[in-house]
């Protein structure tokens, strides 16, 4: 069973869901009204209008989309993809080389805290050794401190070490600032696996980097997915580290660097921004569709990070 | 550099790091004698600590040291810094707009978030409902900016143009004339943090959403038999019962709020009067190279949220002892 559901519910949401009794079904039924419908429908309108209106404009065409409101298209319809074509692969620079540097960002940074976090997590949960309490205090303090407090002096460092504008700076700046929110997560669920479990292992004369491996690695898979989906979200969304020390160079920068500059240099192409945004969000909108379990029970698990 | 080139270097240094690792744990597999675990318990937990050591502490110390020097990090200056983000007109608009943020963002959010949790509960398609709300959250901030934008555009008022923007086209639809939104002293705040909004009411209605499904079943139905029903039970039932997951999501999302930028940088770049104090940090460090108000900004948020947290892990401990 995972374990990142200390939840308020205790449960995953979807066991919930189907457990409802039908009594209180009925109770709570009572606060639907039509007044309680239209409001929901308004909210979602509300919700998905902008969405869906820039959506549209990017497959109409750049005349259409500079002079009438996307609304019009549902009377004088004309559909392209000229404009993905024109943003991904045309120009100085074509959009692709951006999604290339978000895809080799985003591995590693998404791997190296993963794996150092179980580790230590492990360790936190299981080992003896000094100073052990007072350094796990120590990083869940940590996660206190908001980035920005990182930034200047790891930006000297990295121009000192001759890192500046190369990937390794993205990699390393991520990783670190997810470490402390990892290693407190990873460490919760790990110490809901049965003591007995471990005791056991070590008695068949098993060591701890057998029992990380054969036994912990197994059982932690779903803690460890709720926060690979957290950090992948987060780190492919993220602008602020990658334009601190990415941002220079075309070479190293990722899309969400590059669309916030064509937003500024280009406001008016909304046929290029809303294309552009569309392939900046694609990635992520399938990841986030096709892992909402976890992303749900990670939320709920408190991995919420700024 | 070419693609093969990003490839390699993403190869490389995926090897490295695993080529480390392995030599770390296979030293530590070795270790005998008495204080074996004592060795192989740092081993664990040396590299993510030696990172955390230099990618975040040192470098922290070095930001509250450097918010006491001068623009070039030289000379001290004492509270100067300090003083003048809290006296020079421009940087008391920062602070002011910071406010508006952290107290509407987190409150409509949550509120929307709750509203429409309660309203969809149990309702047919709950899932699909839920989702249409939730997805913004799978979108960066530089999306959502964008995607806002759009709704917000204006374009002249003249013969002949139209108005591409959904709020303007609205607006000349019931007869006013167009804005332009964005540039509306102060109220122009108010249509950035609509976005923040719009982000965050996903995050309240999942948390909300499953707190109010661990409402035990036998209370509602109590209620129900004493004749409560509709917006009297929402207010003396539903709430009262998730409280503690409501402070949770309006600390959080207040957390959330102070540090975000990407909005402002993207809808507006911080101008028109709608910086905030993240934003300035950005600008202030990394355009203006002024390292002393840089790093006195960045002090300045982490003071501010370090109380939030606090209570947040606190009501987070009460939601989990239930």
């Amino acid at each position: 069973m995972t374990i990142l559901e200390s939840t308020p519910a205790g449960q995953p949401a979807t066991t919930v869901l189907t457990a409802a009794t039908t009594k209180s079904a009925e109770a709570k039924k009572r606060l639907s009204s039509p007044w309680a419908s239209l409001a929901a429908i308004v909210i979602a309108v509300l919700w998905t209008l902008p969405t869906f209106g820039l959506f549209l404009s990017s497959f109409r065409p750049e005349r259409a989309v500079k002079r009438t409101g996307w609304w019009t298209m549902f009377t004088d319809p004309q559909l392209t993809l000229e404009n993905y074509n024109e943003v991904l692969f045309e120009g100085q620079q074509p959009l692709i080389n951006y999604f290339v540097n978000s895809i080799i960002i985003v591995l590693p940074a998404v791997i190296i805290p993963i794996v150092l976090a179980t580790i230590a997590a492990y360790a936190f949960a299981w080992m003896k050794f000094p100073y052990r309490d007072t350094l796990f205090v120590a990083i869940f303090a940590l996660q206190v401190v908001p980035l920005q407090v990182a930034l200047l002096p790891l930006l000297e460092i990295f121009v000192g070490s001759g890192l500046n504008n190369t990937f390794w700076t993205v990699w390393i700046a991520h990783s670190t600032f997810a470490l402390p929110l990892a290693i407190y997560l990873l460490h919760n669920s790990m110490r809901e696996i049965p003591a007995e479990l471990v005791e056991a292992a070590r008695v068949d004369g098993a060591g701890h980097v057998r029992i990380f491996t054969k036994i912990m690695l197994p059982l932690m898979k779903p803690a460890i997915a709720a926060f690979g989906v957290f950090q992948f979200l987060w780190v492919w969304n993220d602008l602020l580290v990658a334009l601190v020390f990415a941002g220079g160079t075309a070479d190293v920068a990722p899309l969400t660097v590059r669309v916030a500059e064509l937003s500024g240099t280009r406001g008016s192409d909304w046929h290029l921004l809303s294309a552009g945004a569309f392939i900046s969000i694609i990635v992520p909108l399938v990841v986030f569709l096709s892992l909402q379990r976890f992303f749900v029970r990670g939320l709920l698990a408190g991995s919420v990070k700024g | 550099m070419t693609i093969t080139d990003k490839i390699i270097q993403l190869v490389v240094a995926v090897a490295i790091f695993a080529l480390v690792l392995a030599l770390v744990l296979f030293i530590a597999d070795r270790a005998r004698g008495r204080n074996a675990e004592r060795w192989q318990g740092f081993a664990f937990v040396g590299p993510a600590l030696l990172l955390l050591l230099v990618g975040l502490i040192y470098p922290a110390l070095r930001t509250a040291y450097q918010s006491f020097f001068d623009a070039g990090s030289s000379n001290f200056v004492g509270v100067d810094n300090y003083a003048r983000i809290f006296t020079q007109p421009e940087l008391l608009v920062v602070l002011r707009n910071t406010f508006l943020w952290v107290i509407f963002t987190p409150i409509v959010a949550t509120a929307v978030g709750l509203v429409y949790a309660v309203l969809v509960d149990r309702a047919r398609a709950e899932a699909f409902a839920k989702a249409l709300i939730f997805l913004p959250m799978a979108i960066s901030f530089v999306g959502a900016s964008i995607i806002w934008k759009f709704v917000y555009e204006y374009r002249p008022n003249q013969q002949n143009i139209q108005q591409i923007g959904l709020v303007n086209q609205l607006l000349v639809w019931l007869g006013f004339e167009p804005v332009n939104l964005l540039l509306i002293p102060f109220w122009n705040n108010l249509l950035l943090i609509v976005v923040m909004i719009w982000i965050q009411a996903g995050f309240a209605m999942t948390i909300l959403s499953a707190a109010i499904k661990a409402i035990p079943d036998d209370i509602m139905e109590a209620a129900t038999l004493d004749g409560v029903g509709g917006l009297r039970m929402f207010f003396s039932i539903t709430l009262p019962s998730i409280r503690p997951a409501v402070v949770v999501v309006l600390t959080t999302i207040s957390i959330g709020v102070l540090k975000v930028f990407d909005i402002v940088r993207t809808m507006t770049g911080g101008q028109f009067g709608t910086s905030v104090v993240a934003n300035e940090f950005y600008s202030q460090s990394f355009r203006l190279f002024n390292i002393g108000i840089g790093s006195s900004l960045a002090m300045i948020l982490f003071v501010l949220v370090v109380p939030i947290v606090i209570y947040n892990v606190r009501q987070m401990r009460k939601v989990d002892a239930r």
